[in-house]
């Protein structure tokens, strides 16, 4: 007993660690990526290939001068980032990545590959992602400057409007696991269809995964929906006032949310950690895959796409998006009906 | 029942500092502040998805609704068009009848308290799975959750009533 909890807590730890990791490295990878895309370079300079360029940033960040504006309110302006960056870990805190392991027979019992096993952890992400906004308005509205409060605004109009099909995509799945448990649905997802083709929900599902990730695009506020830092008219948007570790907190709960919603994405549509070839014990593996071929989407598709017009994308959000996932929704309630789950 | 008592007072507290608070934004975190503590009771009560969907509901877009109304109309203090100093019963109108209210709530959660009792009535139906949760709301509550759905109905239209400028 004493020894599974030991194993918890180092899990937890190390999950922590690895989503600080996975944004260092996914700056890495969006700044040669981009380069690739824009036939540059891109950094070469620190490190093998540029390899060191992450961390270089970090201390620059950590050396730079904290700065706040007179008229900012003291206490909301260094809360939000702590918001932001709260929300960003604690949505993983509920994503399994692995089948049960005893790692190697260290462990009498079997140890779950998921920080807290909640029976409605999906409802739990959709709930944080919700609570994410808080720190980007009040980081808006506590600079006290008018692109701030304009990002900010944006950013709240963009995310409620997004959670919606946000959320309906959520169902749609939810009533083909049968289960609010990420486990549970991951677990209905095992095996294959005629021996070759993997029982994966994007193949029941092509419409509701192609609604998540445009919505979860969204609520990350990436390109091309990033309205809530769009250079050209904001400065930087809700972040301009930031400098120094404030600022690379917003920074970091990006990166981490763009993780965590692939990871969500890959739990959901794409079979967790099963897949073909690999033993179950190693099923960790295809996860990561699956995440790092999802985060690689995110970024090709913030250096091909340009950003929407604002108009543009509240009425894609509410006249195309939301009535494709309410009879994407209904179709499924009904072929779940008719079929079974 | 350390964390029930422990829930219990941010939920008080932070519901009172909310009236406390001069600037409405303040007003509307501790508002959130009180609605994450009343999810945490929830847990407690081994109701897990009502406690998250006080959560995304409440928490996650009322009150983001809320705080977004409260930064449009930039009103960082609340104006007070009255002396301060003169009793809340003997302002005028409006105050007058918020006080009333006020009394008649401490009333009743003071009768509540000391007469109530625990009728155990609810105990017997286990809320703990989403599709119970459901089935009984659709079913044995189904009249009162008609209801509350047409009374938010009366206040959207009401609003938008309200809202709509005469044309002329």
């Amino acid at each position: 007993m004493t020894g599974l909890l030991v194993a918890q807590i180092v899990l937890t730890l190390f999950v922590f660690f690895m989503l600080l990791n996975s944004a260092a490295v996914m700056v890495y990878v969006e700044r040669k990526v981009a380069a690739m895309i824009q036939q540059r370079l891109g950094p070469y300079l620190v490190g093998p290939k540029g390899l060191l360029q992450p961390l270089a940033d970090i201390v620059k960040l950590m050396f730079k001068e904290e700065l706040r504006p007179g008229a900012a309110d003291a206490f909301l302006f260094a809360l939000a980032p702590i918001i932001s960056a709260a929300c960003a870990f604690a949505a993983f805190a509920v994503v399994p990545f692995g089948a049960e392991t005893t790692l190697f027979g260290l462990l009498d019992e079997p140890l779950r590959l998921q920080v807290a096993d909640v029976n409605v952890a999906v409802l739990v992400v959709f709930a944080v992602a919700s609570m994410s906004v808080y720190g980007i308005v009040l980081a808006g509205w506590s600079s006290n400057s008018k692109y701030s409060l304009l990002g900010g605004l944006r950013s709240s109009a963009q995310m409620i409007s997004y959670e919606l099909s946000y959320g309906l995509a959520l169902a749609s799945v939810l009533l083909l696991g049968q289960s609010l448990s990420l486990t549970d649905i991951v677990n209905a997802q095992a095996g294959a269809w005629w021996g070759v083709l993997p029982r994966w929900f994007i193949f029941l599902q092509p419409i509701g995964f192609l609604i998540y990730l445009t919505a979860g695009v969204a609520e990350t506020n990436r390109a091309p929906f990033d309205f809530p830092e769009a250079e050209q008219e904001l400065v930087a948007g809700y972040h301009t006032e930031y400098s120094s570790m404030s600022f690379a907190m917003f920074f970091l709960a990006e990166y981490v949310n763009m993780v965590t919603v692939s990871a969500v994405a890959t739990d959901l549509f794409l079979g967790g950690w099963h897949g073909p070839l690999l033993p179950e014990s190693l099923g960790w593996i295809w996860f990561l895959i699956k995440v790092g071929a999802i985060l690689f989407f995110y970024v090709w598709m913030r250096w091909t796409l340009p950003r929407y017009r604002y108009d543009q994308l509240m009425k894609f959000g509410w006249k195309v998006l939301l009535p494709v996932a309410v009879v994407n929704l209904l179709v499924t309630a009904a072929g779940v009906l008719y079929f079974g789950a | 029942m350390v964390s029930f008592y422990l829930f219990g007072a941010i939920a008080v507290l932070a519901s009172l500092l909310v009236i406390g608070q001069r600037n409405p934004i303040y007003s509307v975190l501790l508002l959130i502040a009180s609605f994450g503590a009343l999810s945490g009771l929830y847990v407690l009560l081994q109701a897990p998805f009502v406690a998250v969907i006080q959560i995304i509901v409440y928490a996650g877009a009322i009150m983001v609704l809320f705080l977004f109304v409260v930064m449009l109309l930039n009103a960082p203090r609340e104006a007070t068009e009255y002396d301060e100093r003169v009793h809340p019963l003997l302002r005028p109108g409006p105050m007058r009848f918020g006080a009333v209210l006020a009394v008649t709530l401490i009333v009743e959660l003071w009768w509540a308290l000391t007469k109530g009792r625990e009728t155990g009535e609810f105990a017997a139906a286990r809320v703990d799975s989403v599709g119970a949760l459901g089935r009984l709301l659709f079913t044995d509550y189904s009249f009162p959750f008609e209801v509350t759905s047409v009374l938010i109905l009366v206040a959207m239209v009401g609003a938008v009533v309200l809202a709509r400028r005469e044309r002329s």
